[in-house]
């Protein structure tokens, strides 16, 4: 008999009433923190009583380290990456030919938030257009912006008067990208923020793309870009991608010292999540898909991320 | 005995129809036969014996017509005449149909089969247009994913991530001569000389003078402020090695350029102006050499 204890104690959750299961339960509560605490005085003890042959703490699991290895991780020295890379649809931009030149618009009838929204996306990029939609046809406008030597396409799209879809497309025969868009957060909604940013072109940060489909997607961000910033603007755009969510932030910085600097945000924010990502350009029935965000298939595992 | 006045006295009056709803203003009809909508004694098709509908299938019209003859049949009692595609033909047909039958149902039947084919029209200019594709949201998918993009956002660390890139960024000198500090600067310079095998002391030593000399020069510099005082310091420079002079120049702009926060550089008397800070930095680095030194 492996559960008899002698005298018989009452678990919490079996007294009926309300008030007296609280305080016990409170009661029981206090006593698991002391506990703990007590425990953990204990091991730091012996720890510095080790000293120098104590064993090395142990390091918290977290997401990131639990994640699930992908295969597409990329190598940094890999050369079928580096192969790639050198022939696909950017490598005009990244040598130099072309220079990004973007045009920005939004879906039918935009409200006052999607619209501020562009105007302030348009000050961030630089070399970037806003033309409004008034109904025409994305596969009507393609043809005519190729013509007019425009490398990207950004749509925003809206939902009950705030901007949740972007489609980033690529002109020239280049890859769209389909995202989610969430927490925008306009110029003035941002606390503690600079002035407005200048004309400056911005540095570039890309944090965290690590396989070959987050690779494909940094540097279309990057073709957004103009390749030489210009430092003495000190603004930086960062796209971070932490667990599948693109953080958006532009910031201007300063360097106090050496090991110092300090940022202050300008500019607007926004998160994205990618849901798909097309060969071609923008083109919803007959598009080549080259990743779909499939939900009973890629959500199973909380640990497992694409980007 | 079905008389159509006795129908109508009971069900449209007084009694209760199950297609009748009463509006304050209006009473409807939702009898799917009824040529108007309204609850009417003349437009209820169960208290009119002899009575005709337009009414459309799978974007075709159809007339129904019901006879008195028929009443006695429920299956048979209402008749279907497919009307043509043609505006003028089906208003013709419409008439040949219901030759002598009481004018009001005749003009009520053609008004309904005009607004019927102007919806119809309608319908086929929208489909052609874009579309626009309801997604439906799902709830526990949504607070799912906006969950974890908090919690994405805290382990994301956004502002030590960017301030950790930016300093890589001046570790690897990738903004060239903007920005320069005394100490990197130093201790570039220390490597480099380290690398050419000369002794450190004596490298410690050149440097410690010639900054020595410069504190000197800068307070000199800063009772005069006159422009012959940079030529003086110009030439007593040449003299001094190459990394020496680098290292004076990278100062004296890291100064102007940290005071005018990254805005473009200020021509050379106005740079003397504001030695403050540099001697300040250069009294940082000072004790530190010369204990190297000793």
């Amino acid at each position: 008999p492996e559960r008899v204890l002698f005298p018989p104690t009452f678990s919490v959750s079996e007294i009926k009433n309300k008030q007296r299961r609280h305080f016990m339960f409170l009661r029981w509560k206090q006593q698991q923190r002391k506990e703990k605490l007590a425990l953990k005085k204990k091991r730091r003890k012996e720890r510095e009583a080790l000293g120098d042959k104590a064993p090395p703490k142990a390091v918290p699991k977290t997401i990131e380290n639990q994640r699930v290895y992908d295969e597409t991780t990329v190598d940094p020295n890999d050369e079928e990456v580096a192969f790639d890379e050198a022939t696909d649809e950017f490598a005009p931009y990244f040598s130099r030919q072309t220079v990004p030149k973007i045009l920005i618009t939004t879906s039918d009838r935009p409200r006052g938030r999607t619209v501020r929204f562009c105007e302030q996306l348009a000050t961030v990029i630089p070399n970037s257009h806003v033309y409004y939609r008034r109904g025409l046809a994305l596969k009507r406008i393609i043809p005519q912006c190729i013509a007019r030597d425009f490398t990207d396409l950004i749509v925003i799209n809206e939902d009950r008067k705030i901007p949740n879809g972007l489609v980033l497309s690529h002109l020239p025969e280049g890859p769209t990208a389909h995202f989610r868009m969430s927490s925008v957060r306009l110029r003035k909604e941002i606390k503690r923020k600079g002035k407005e940013p200048s004309e400056h072109v911005p540095e570039v940060i890309l944090n965290n793309f690590t396989t070959r489909l987050g690779h494909s997607i940094g540097r279309m961000f990057a073709a957004l870009f103009p390749h030489d910033p210009q430092f003495i603007g000190r603004q930086v755009a960062t796209f971070h991608n932490q667990r599948d969510y693109i953080f958006f932030r532009f910031h201007r910085y300063i360097f106090k010292s050496e090991k110092k600097v300090g940022i202050q945000e300008l500019g607007p924010r926004f998160t994205l999540k990618l849901r798909s990502l097309q060969k071609g350009t923008f083109d919803s029935k007959f598009g080549e898909y080259e990743w779909i965000h499939k939900r009973r298939e890629m959500d199973t595992s909380r640990r497992k991320f694409h980007l | 005995l079905f008389v159509p006045q006795v129908v109508w006295s009971t069900l449209g009056n007084r009694q209760f129809c199950s297609y009748k709803m009463t509006t304050k203003t209006q009473n409807f009809c939702r009898n799917e036969y009824n040529l108007t909508g309204l609850c009417n004694r003349s437009s209820c098709p169960l208290a009119n014996s002899q009575y005709a509908t337009v009414r459309e299938e799978k974007g075709r019209c159809y007339l129904y017509m019901k006879t008195i003859e028929r009443a006695a049949f429920p299956r048979r009692l209402w008749e279907r005449v497919l009307l043509s595609k043609n505006y003028e033909k089906a208003l013709e047909e419409i008439d040949e149909n219901l030759i002598y039958w009481p004018r009001f149902i005749r003009h009520k039947c053609k008004q309904r089969f005009t607004k019927i084919t102007q919806y119809l029209i309608r319908i086929r200019k929208l489909t052609l247009k874009r579309q626009r594709k309801l997604v439906p949201l799902r709830r526990k998918i949504e607070r799912r994913e906006n969950r974890r993009e908090e919690k994405a956002l805290i382990a994301a660390q956004l502002d030590h991530a960017i301030e950790k890139e930016l300093l890589e960024r001046l570790k690897q000198d990738t903004y060239g001569d903007i920005y320069n500090f005394p100490i990197h600067a130093f201790d570039k310079a220390l490597q480099q000389q380290d690398a050419e095998s000369e002794s450190e002391s004596d490298a410690e030593r050149e440097e410690d003078d010639d900054d020595d000399e410069d504190m000197n020069k800068r307070e000199f510099v800063e009772a005069e402020d006159s422009e012959l005082s940079d030529f003086e310091d110009m030439d007593k420079l040449e003299t001094s090695s190459e990394e020496e002079q680098e290292e004076e120049e990278e100062v004296e702009k890291k100064a102007s350029h940290s005071k005018s926060k990254g805005k473009t550089p200020l021509k050379g008397p106005a740079r003397r102006k504001r030695p403050y800070i540099e001697i300040e930095y250069e009294e940082e680095t000072e004790p530190s050499t010369k204990t190297k030194a000793a």
